[in-house]
């Protein structure tokens, strides 16, 4: 077949065949295309109902005094759930100021100093496993540990469970961000007579920042929906927490348990409450991004 | 130019006494693990002069490069036999902190790696490891290195600003400032040119000249022209071995081997 095309032949129809073949192609393409539009629309579905569905049933009861007031009792009317909010808050709070220093420092530890020995390998390894185990058991360990040491559920305690729950998170996309950073600064700074300590710290973290921010309020809003773990540690109180060392009242759990009460307005509160909680996880996580994101 | 003999200092000597053996070389094997990268590779590098390292691709050049500031030494299972010296103190001696000779042996990279910082913080950066936090020092250091890299004027108006919004080739003139900051004795450049437009090619070609005042110069070049444009020697390396060194014009237009005409003359390579 001579390769040349002449004045003669259309230049895009050289013959049908090769036409036909190149309208298949193109039909391939439309279709698929279009298959993986429709799936990415889909994944929008749930996460869309579920707004829905929180802002239609949560919002009607919303109102300041749910965050100042304590849950009415059974069959009551009114009330809020305050103290829900203030122990979910402090909770997740504590078990961040656990996990995080020692999810980042070993990230840095496995990865910045010592990449391939036996120690960083089990350390990464443990770390993986750990991300697969149910939040329950990450429960029943704090409540072996620390409840059943101390003889009473606690905030101490809850703290304990959810920090166990975010520390392979942050630990591994800690790992992640630092992969992430160009090795090229690394050997800049390396170049410029820096230790490996200040090469670290102020290179490789400022660099890695936003993204183990990220991992971090992935962690955090994971723990703060946990209600397994909870249930076995902090239980729930009725009342503010006057310390660390008493049952303490959680977002997640006053869910669980309104929810399956049979009156209808615990149940809508239940609703309320899943709203805030959403909300609270939204906003820490665009706030994080908005204060870590990069400035350069 | 007259003179061929490789240990000799150029034809144009600089004023002051250079010395001919500022950095120095002798009888230097290199392994990455198993794989053996350079074979008893023993030579001068004169003062204040520039010398241009040449080669195909894997030949070492690089890597012997990377060993005049121990750079290497970030890799795992490497090691190395015979000996470098910086005027005529061992680098490898036990006394000498790697930080302090890479302070004193600054590197510019291939690809340009300005810090995601301001363009100040970029320059500053050597000294504040090093403990230098004075304003006025760091300063002073500025646009004594912003001058001496010939980019003062260019940025002189917005040194708070990201030195990654810099052009290719002002991102490399900033690394260069950037390792002159440190005042070293020696720079060592590996392929700063090989990512930029001929323009800017052009303008590190003559910020070399300038630098040659002040420091000696090893650079390592893929591009046959830059190096008889910016060097006053030249060495040839083939394979892992030091084929040829000598004046840059009797390297290129008399050279004693035959790999080495075979390379620059583009027969391989």
């Amino acid at each position: 077949m001579d390769p040349i095309i002449t004045h003669s032949q259309s230049f895009f129809e050289p013959d049908s065949a090769e036409s036909t073949k190149a309208m298949a192609r193109s039909f391939g393409n439309r279709v698929l295309s279009g298959l993986c539009i429709t799936l990415s629309l889909l994944t929008l579905v749930p996460l869309v109902s579920i707004i829905y569905l929180l802002l239609e049933k949560g919002l009607p009861l919303l109102s300041w005094s749910v965050f100042t007031e304590l849950p009415p009792a059974a069959g009551m009317v009114a009330g809020g759930f305050g103290n829900a909010v203030f122990g979910t808050l402090i909770m997740v709070a504590l078990g961040l100021v656990i996990a995080a220093p020692i999810g980042i420092l070993s990230a840095i530890y496995i990865y910045e100093y010592s990449q391939t020995s036996r120690l960083a390998q089990a350390v990464r390894l443990v770390a993986k496993l750990l991300t697969g185990i149910p939040s329950i058991i990450c429960g029943v360990f704090a409540f072996a540990v620390v409840v059943m040491a101390t003889g009473t559920f606690s905030a101490y305690a809850g703290a304990v469970a959810l920090a166990v729950l975010m520390l392979p998170t942050i630990l591994l996309t800690s790992e992640q961000a630092l992969i992430g950073v160009q090795n090229a600064y690394r050997e800049a700074s390396y170049g410029l007579g820096a230790t490996k300590f200040q090469t670290i710290v102020r290179v490789a973290l400022p660099d890695a920042l936003p993204a183990i921010m990220t991992g971090v309020m992935l962690a955090v809003a994971r723990a703060a929906g946990e209600t397994a773990p909870l249930i076995f540690t902090a239980l729930f109180s009725q009342f503010w927490a006057q310390s660390l060392g008493e049952p303490t009242a959680s977002l997640s759990v006053l869910i669980y348990n309104f929810s399956t009460v049979p009156f209808p307005h615990q149940i809508q509160m239940a609703w309320t409450a899943s709203l805030v909680l959403v909300a609270f996880v939204t906003v820490a996580n665009i706030a994080a991004q908005l204060v870590f994101s990069k400035k350069h | 130019m007259q003179e061929v003999k490789t240990t000799s200092t150029s034809a144009e000597p600089p004023p002051q006494a250079a010395r001919p053996d500022f950095l120095s070389v002798s009888k230097f094997d290199f392994f990455y693990g198993k794989k053996q990268a350079l074979f008893d590779v023993t030579m001068d590098i004169p003062e204040k002069q520039v010398t241009a390292f040449i080669g195909p691709s894997g030949c070492g050049k690089s890597t012997l490069l990377r060993n005049f500031n121990r750079m290497n030494e970030l890799i795992d299972g490497v090691r190395h036999a015979g000996e470098i010296k910086l005027c005529g103190q061992s680098i490898y001696d036990p006394k000498i902190e790697v930080i302090a000779l890479r302070r004193a042996i600054g590197m510019v990279f291939q690809k340009s790696n300005p810090f995601p910082k301001s363009i100040y913080e970029n320059i500053v950066y050597g000294l504040r490891i090093s403990g230098k936090n004075d304003k006025a020092t760091l300063d002073e250091a500025v646009e004594r290195s912003l001058r001496g890299a010939a980019l003062w004027e260019e940025v002189k108006d917005r040194l708070h600003e990201s030195a990654l919004g810099l052009s290719g080739g002002q991102m490399q003139r900033l690394c260069i400032a950037r390792a002159i900051a440190n005042r070293p004795k020696v720079l060592l450049m590996d392929e700063p040119c090989s990512a930029l437009d001929p323009i800017a090619t052009a303008k590190v070609e003559e910020l070399i000249q300038m630098l040659k005042k002040d420091f000696t110069i090893v650079i390592v070049t893929h591009n046959m022209q830059q190096a008889t444009r910016t060097s006053d020697r030249t060495a040839f390396f083939y394979l892992g071995k030091l084929i040829e060194y000598a004046e840059t014009q009797k390297i290129f237009s008399n050279p004693s081997q035959k790999q080495t005409e075979d390379y620059i003359t583009g027969r391989f390579g």
